[in-house]
C-alpha cells in the first residue's frame, strides 16, 4: 500500500513538472461555436475556418515557434451555455478565445473573457458588441453600423426605392440590424413602411411574407439568420413576391443559396466577405477550404480563418505571448495581405475592435454569388 | 378579407401535414394502445433516407417509394418487434419513456452521422400561383392539401370499408374477442404500424421542402401532431384531420394578427382548452376504463 502511494505521489510530482514544460511549447486557443441549434450553419463554417488556419499555421511551424492547441466546444446556440463554456476556457488558461458567432451569445460570453483579460475574436455583427468599451473583444467581420449605410445607399441610389419593408429576426443580431438599417435608410431619405418581426428558428413564413406583400413597398430588406433566410426566400417566391429583395450578408450566404435553390435567384446583398470575391488569395482559400471540408464555405468560414491569422500577426508584432500586449497591439493594427497572406484582404482594426476592409455587392444567381460591385474600405475614401 | 382567406388556406395546407403525423398517433393508439412520442422523428428519418437515395441518383418519387419500403421494415416491423411488443406487457408508461428515448436517439444519431446542418429538399410541385376569388393560392399549398386529405380519407375508408380495416378496428376495440373470432391479431397490429410508417413518409415528402431536412425537425412537428391528435380526439382518425387543420389555421392567424412570438403557443392553448372542457377531444368518444 505504502509503495503504491509513493509511486502515485512520485507520478503526480513528475506530471506537475512535465505539464508546464509541455504547455510552454503550445499556445492554447478555445473555440466556442454554434454546432447545433439555429446557429449551426454559422458556427460550423466559423469553426472549420478557424481549424483550417490552425492546421496551416501548425504545419508551417506555429506562432513564434509554438504550435496551436485548439479546443472545440458547442454552445448549442444558447447564450447560457456559451457563458459557461467561456468560463471553462478561462479555467483552462487559454491564450485566446474564438467565437461565438451569434451576437446574443457573444454579448454574455465576452464579459467572461474580458474579466480574464483574454483576447476574444467573435463572429457577431450586432453593433452593441463593440460599444461597451471592452478592450478584449475583436470582430472578424463588419459591425452592422458599417455595413448598413452601404446597403441603404444601394437601396436609395441603385434601386431608386422610395420606401422599403424591413423583415428581421427577433434576436440581438436581427434587432441590431433593424435599428441600424432604419437609421441608415432615414439618412438617405428612404421610408420604412413595414416593420416585420420573425422568430429565430421560424419555419412557416407565410404570415410575414403576406405582411410584406401588403406593405406594397418598392423593395424588401430581409435580415434573418441562414436557415430562416432560405425559408423566407422560398415562401416569398411561393407567394409570387416580385419586388427587389435586398439583404446584408446572410441573405445571399452560400448555405442560404444552397437551401433556397432557385428561390434565391435575384436576391441582392451587401457582403463583407465572399469566396467569389475577385481576388487571387480568396480564390486560393476557396479551393483549400473545399479540398479540406468538401463544401463551399460562407462568410463565417472566412471570418474564422482570417481571425486566426489576425491573432498571429498581432502576436508576431508583440514578439511574445502576453495577452494584454497582444490585445493592445490589435487596436489600430493594419495588416497587409501582401505580407500576411492569411488575412486574405488588407484589413485594419480600430480602437474599439471593429474592422475595416473592402466589401462587395453580390447577387445570387444559379446557385452562386455574383459580385456586382466592389465597395472600397471606408478608411480609403 | 382576401388576406384572411389566404392565411386560412395556407393554414389548412400546413395543418393537413400535422394531420398526417397526428393520424399516426391515433392509429397506433387505436390498434395497439401505444403512444409513440418519436412520431416527429418518424418523419425526420424518412426525409434523410430520401436524401440518401437521391444522392445515389434516384429521382424524388422513386426515392419516396424505396423509402416507404425501408420505413415499413424499420419504423413498422422493427419498431413493433423491438420496442412495442416487449414493452406493452408492462403497461403504457414504459413504452412512452422508450419512445421518448428513441426520439432522442434518432435525432442525435442523425446529428452525429449526417451533421447538424440543414439540407435542402426538392419540392414535388412546381411553383405556380392561382387566383381564386381574389385570393392568391400556390399550387404547392393546393396539392399538399389534396395529397394529405386524400391520404387521411383513404386511411379512414380503408379502416371502415375493408375487411382488413374492420378486423384492425376489432383488434383495437377488444383484442380477446378478436382472437376468438379468428382474426390474426399480431398481423393486424403490424398493418397498423406499417400504415403509420407510410404516413410518416408521406408527411416527410410534403413537409421537408419547408422545414428543410434537419436532425431536429421532428421535435416541433411531433409535438404539434400530438396536440392535434388530442384536440381532434385521440380515438378518432377523422379527429386527427380536424385537430391538425385547427392547429394549422390557428397558428397562421396568431402569427399574422397577434405576434409571431405566440405562434407556437396556439396549439398548446387549444390543447389545454380541450383537455379542460372536452377531455375526449372534439370528435372523440368517451371510453369507460376497467380499473
Amino acid at each position: 500500500m505504502q509503495l503504491i502511494r509513493r509511486t502515485l505521489l512520485a507520478a503526480a510530482c513528475a506530471a506537475a513538472f512535465v505539464a508546464p514544460a509541455f504547455a510552454q511549447n503550445v499556445v492554447k486557443i478555445a473555440g466556442l461555436y454554434e454546432l447545433s441549434g439555429p446557429g449551426t450553419t454559422s458556427g460550423t463554417n466559423f469553426k472549420d475556418g478557424v481549424q483550417l488556419a490552425i492546421k496551416e499555421i501548425n504545419a508551417a511551424g506555429g506562432i513564434l515557434g509554438r504550435k496551436i492547441d485548439a479546443t472545440v466546444a458547442d454552445t448549442q446556440s444558447n447564450p447560457g451555455v456559451a457563458k459557461g463554456l467561456a468560463s471553462k476556457a478561462i479555467d483552462d488558461d487559454v491564450f485566446a478565445v474564438f467565437g461565438p458567432v451569434f451576437s446574443g451569445s457573444v454579448m454574455v460570453s465576452m464579459n467572461e473573457t474580458r474579466r480574464a483579460e483574454i483576447p476574444n475574436f467573435v463572429g457577431g455583427e450586432a453593433a452593441a458588441i463593440t460599444k461597451q468599451g471592452n478592450p478584449y473583444v475583436f470582430r472578424t467581420s463588419f459591425t452592422q453600423e458599417t455595413a448598413m449605410p452601404k446597403v441603404a445607399r444601394y437601396i436609395a441610389n441603385g434601386l431608386k426605392a422610395k420606401n422599403v419593408a424591413v423583415m428581421y429576426v427577433n434576436n440581438d443580431f436581427g434587432k441590431g440590424g433593424r435599428d441600424a438599417i432604419t437609421k441608415a435608410l432615414a439618412d438617405v431619405g428612404v421610408k420604412v413602411v413595414a416593420d416585420i418581426s420573425t422568430d429565430s428558428g421560424q419555419i412557416d413564413f407565410s404570415a410575414p411574407v403576406l405582411k410584406a406583400k401588403q406593405a406594397n413597398a418598392d423593395a424588401l430588406f430581409v435580415y434573418t439568420n441562414e436557415e430562416e433566410s432560405a425559408r423566407a426566400l422560398r415562401e416569398l417566391r411561393k407567394q409570387g413576391y416580385d419586388k427587389p429583395l435586398v439583404g446584408e450578408t446572410t441573405l445571399t450566404g452560400q448555405k442560404v443559396i444552397e437551401l433556397a435553390g432557385d428561390a434565391a435567384n435575384g436576391a441582392t446583398a451587401h457582403v463583407g466577405l465572399t469566396i467569389d470575391a475577385p481576388n487571387e488569395r480568396m480564390l486560393a482559400f476557396k479551393a483549400k477550404f473545399y479540398k479540406e471540408y468538401n463544401y463551399f464555405c460562407d462568410h463565417n468560414g472566412i471570418k474564422g480563418y482570417t481571425g486566426v491569422y489576425l491573432l498571429k500577426a498581432a502576436i508576431e508584432k508583440v514578439g511574445k505571448f502576453d495577452r494584454k500586449a497582444v490585445a493592445s497591439a490589435l487596436h489600430g493594427l493594419s495588416v497587409k495581405a501582401a505580407t500576411h497572406p492569411g488575412v486574405i484582404l488588407d484589413v485594419s482594426i480600430d480602437d474599439k475592435g471593429d474592422l475595416d476592409r473592402e466589401s462587395y455587392l453580390v447577387e445570387a444567381k444559379n446557385g452562386r454569388q455574383i459580385v456586382k460591385e466592389v465597395l472600397p474600405a471606408l478608411g480609403k475614401k | 378579407m382576401s388576406d384572411f382567406l389566404l392565411l386560412v388556406f395556407s393554414g389548412i395546407a400546413t395543418g393537413s401535414i400535422y394531420a398526417l403525423a397526428a393520424l399516426g398517433f391515433t392509429l397506433l393508439w387505436q390498434a395497439s394502445g401505444t403512444i409513440n412520442f418519436a412520431q416527429g422523428e418518424f418523419v425526420m428519418l424518412p426525409a434523410f433516407t430520401m436524401l440518401a437515395f437521391m444522392s445515389f441518383g434516384a429521382p424524388l418519387l422513386l426515392s419516396f417509394a424505396l423509402t416507404c419500403v425501408v420505413a415499413v421494415v424499420v419504423l413498422g416491423w422493427a419498431f413493433k418487434r423491438g420496442i412495442a411488443d416487449p414493452l406493452l406487457r408492462f403497461g403504457l408508461m414504459p413504452i412512452v419513456v422508450a419512445t421518448i428515448g428513441l426520439s432522442i436517439a434518432a435525432s442525435n444519431g442523425v446529428r452525429a452521422g449526417y451533421s447538424a446542418e440543414a439540407y435542402p429538399f426538392p419540392t414535388l410541385f412546381a411553383r405556380r400561383l392561382f387566383d381564386v376569388f381574389g385570393v392568391t393560392v400556390s399550387l404547392a399549398d393546393i396539392t399538399t392539401l389534396a395529397f394529405a386529405g386524400a391520404l387521411v380519407l383513404g386511411t379512414q375508408a380503408f379502416l371502415a370499408r375493408t375487411v382488413t380495416g374492420r378486423a384492425m378496428q376489432a383488434v383495437a376495440q377488444n383484442t380477446e374477442s378478436a382472437t376468438v373470432l379468428g382474426i390474426n391479431v399480431p398481423r393486424m397490429v403490424f398493418y397498423t404500424f406499417a400504415i403509420n410508417a407510410v404516413l410518416a413518409c408521406a408527411a416527410a415528402l410534403l413537409v421537408t421542402p419547408t422545414y428543410l431536412a434537419k436532425f431536429d425537425m421532428g421535435g416541433s412537428l411531433g409535438t404539434k401532431a400530438f396536440f392535434a391528435a388530442i384536440i381532434g380526439g385521440f380515438n378518432n382518425s377523422r379527429g386527427a384531420l380536424l385537430g391538425g387543420v385547427i392547429v394549422g389555421i390557428g397558428e397562421n392567424l396568431a402569427a399574422a394578427y397577434v405576434s409571431p412570438a405566440y405562434k407556437d403557443a396556439v396549439a398548446l392553448i387549444l390543447f389545454m382548452a380541450v383537455i379542460l372542457f372536452k377531455p375526449q377531444g372534439l370528435l372523440g368518444r368517451k371510453v369507460e376504463r376497467k380499473v
